[in-house]
């Protein structure tokens, strides 16, 4: 099989990246083995989805359906949701609770720890039929996923090799901070665009394009690239923190330093204020704060309004991103309608995230007839890859993809790190 | 309050029509001063979850989504076309109607290509205005909430 090598690189810091690995459907399956079945952790979903013995939600890792569940001990489990009989889906539903998960195709069933606990007509019938005795139950359960657990935010992977969840997040603090309390599901809301998914995995790391593509940030004056704020990545800088501080700057130094773009930055007054209005909750002043894990995970704080974003491949031509909007337990009503509130602001209708599904699809679109040139991500600098304390920067990008590199083995020789 | 079909048709044909001529500020005009607009994926709706996609408890924050769709926000340069079907009326009270209609909505692109882009379901309350009936609560509940691409123009 013609496969991706290290001469695939242009610039060894990783500030071009050729359009072919956002088009070959060899490279993109080579991702799913590599990357989504090999040693990175995904997320599945909350545990605050699953708070009853029985409960059980369905989600991806990669393209690879699976589903997780709460045990009867109230152990939360995952496994691949395929019957180790003829492969098909084993839970069709979406959610649920279940003491059991059954098959509906030859009626396998499987328990909460994902063992195949009966088959019908295993010895046959009239002694005629059925399965070998030697047939061994226990070899032939739901494909189990190991889970990790941040404060009830749950990642899964199917590698025996991943390291344990905390070393692969290295510093997970804004998702521990995210999740400083109990928090309550929302909703839902998912968005199908029609690009490569690792242009939204970039996407979430340009700090550059937030107030330049989404122009309702700065329109509305609810977070410009003047205001305090950078961008942070774990130390092998696979994962990224972009981060920005309410209040921060002066109106007059945002209008100097947006004259040049064609951006409007006249703070029109909107009719109803409370859409972005920022009612601090902790200490710290941080009103943006977007950590995107390597390689499918987004915990997002944009004002008051919070979720986790999981972006499930749909072959190399499609993503879809699925957002599950949060809460905490302990909001007030009035809280929880500013929240909803605010949760204009994202989404696929979102005011101020509608655009990346545009983005994406004008970017795929227009790469997919030239797949040896190249983009090129140099805002910040090239060379070392690094944090930054500002804002007009795409540095994280480089960051992924030297993770990437490495987990697809085509690191090339004195590649940047 | 007299069920009168021909008002409900008539508005709903407004409706659908101002949005697909993006007569927004005309479309505004439907909507009674106090009034509420959402945009509910099927998926909360089912398991009792308030998130909505567009959640305009105000006719200030329905104005303001007006207002942002065209002077901030960017997105796939399309034209719409709405196919509401039949009303139904669920029910109605001394100075209210409440009606429910299925919809789809049809988005093409500058290049002529046209795709199914929403199916689902309006229901409305409706009360007493000027010129015809006005809209005070429309729930729209989307069956399409794999949204494709993204939702800027109204449903």
């Amino acid at each position: 099989m013609a496969m991706v090598t290290a001469a695939i690189w242009p610039a060894l810091d990783y500030s071009r990246v050729p359009y072919r690995l956002y088009h070959d459907t060899e490279i993109y399956a080579f991702e799913q083995e590599r990357i989504f079945r090999g040693p990175a952790w995904s997320f599945l979903g909350l545990e605050a989805e699953i708070p009853e013995p029985g409960d059980f939600r369905a989600s991806y890792v990669g393209e690879t359906p699976v589903v997780f569940n709460r045990d009867e001990a109230g152990g939360v489990k995952a496994f691949v949701n395929r019957c180790a009989h003829r492969g098909a889906l084993v839970r069709r539903e979406l959610s649920g609770n279940a003491a059991q998960h059954i098959c509906i195709y030859h009626q396998w069933c499987y328990g909460l720890d994902g063992g195949l606990t009966a088959i019908p007509f295993r010895r046959g019938i009239r002694g005629k039929g059925g399965l070998d005795p030697s047939f061994e139950m226990s070899a032939h359960g739901l494909r189990p996923l190991r889970v990790g657990n941040i404060n009830g935010a749950l990642f899964g992977t199917l590698s025996e090799d991943a390291e344990p969840l905390e070393d692969y997040l290295g510093a997970p603090i804004l998702i521990r901070r995210l999740f400083d309390r109990p928090v309550r599901v929302l909703g839902y809301n998912r968005q199908r665009i029609r690009g490569n998914w690792k242009l939204y995995a970039e996407n979430t790391r340009d700090n550059y394009h937030a107030s330049l593509l989404h122009e309702f940030l700065v329109t509305f004056g609810l977070d410009r690239s003047t205001q305090v704020g950078g961008v942070r990545m774990d130390p092998r800088h696979r994962h990224n923190i972009t981060w920005a501080e309410a209040d921060s700057d002066t109106d007059e130094f945002a209008h100097q330093a947006y004259s040049s773009a064609r951006v409007r930055n006249d703070h029109l007054s909107l009719k109803e204020p409370a859409l972005v209005t920022f009612r601090p909750e902790r200490e710290d002043k941080l009103n943006i704060a977007i950590t995107s894990v390597f390689p499918s995970a987004v915990f997002v704080q944009i004002s008051n309004s919070l979720a986790v974003r999981q972006i499930r491949p749909r072959g190399v031509d499609e993503v879809e991103v699925f957002q599950t909007v949060i809460g905490y337990k302990d909001d007030p009503p009035e809280m929880t309608l500013h929240r909803l509130r605010q949760a204009n602001l994202v989404g696929p209708a979102g005011l101020v995230s509608m655009e990346d599904g545009e983005a994406i699809e004008i970017a795929h679109r227009a790469s997919k007839p030239d797949l040896d040139r190249a983009t090129v991500i140099e805002l910040g600098g090239g060379g070392v890859i690094s944090d930054r304390d500002y804002r007009v920067t795409d540095v994280p990008l480089r960051g992924f993809w030297s993770y990437y590199a490495e987990l697809l083995g085509i690191e090339p020789e004195g590649a940047v790190r | 309050m007299k069920v009168d079909r021909a008002a409900v048709y008539d508005l709903l044909a407004e409706y659908g029509g101002l949005i697909d001529a993006a007569k927004y500020d005309e479309w505004l005009g439907l909507f009674a001063e106090e009034c509420r607009y959402q945009i509910v994926p099927r998926e909360n709706y089912d398991r009792g979850l308030p998130a909505a996609l567009i959640f305009c408890d105000s006719r200030a924050v329905l104005e303001d989504r007006i207002r942002a769709l065209r002077e901030a926000n960017k997105y796939n340069i399309h034209t719409d076309r709405h196919i509401i079907g039949l009303p139904r009326t669920l029910g109605a009270g001394n100075d209210e109607l409440v009606v429910e209609a299925p919809f789809a909505v049809y988005q093409t692109d500058q290049e002529g290509e046209t795709r199914l882009f929403a199916a689902g379901l309006y229901r409305d309350h409706l009360g007493p205005g000027e010129y015809g009936l006005k809209i005070r609560d429309k729930l729209i509940l989307l069956d399409t909430f794999a949204v494709p691409s993204l939702l800027a123009t109204p449903l």
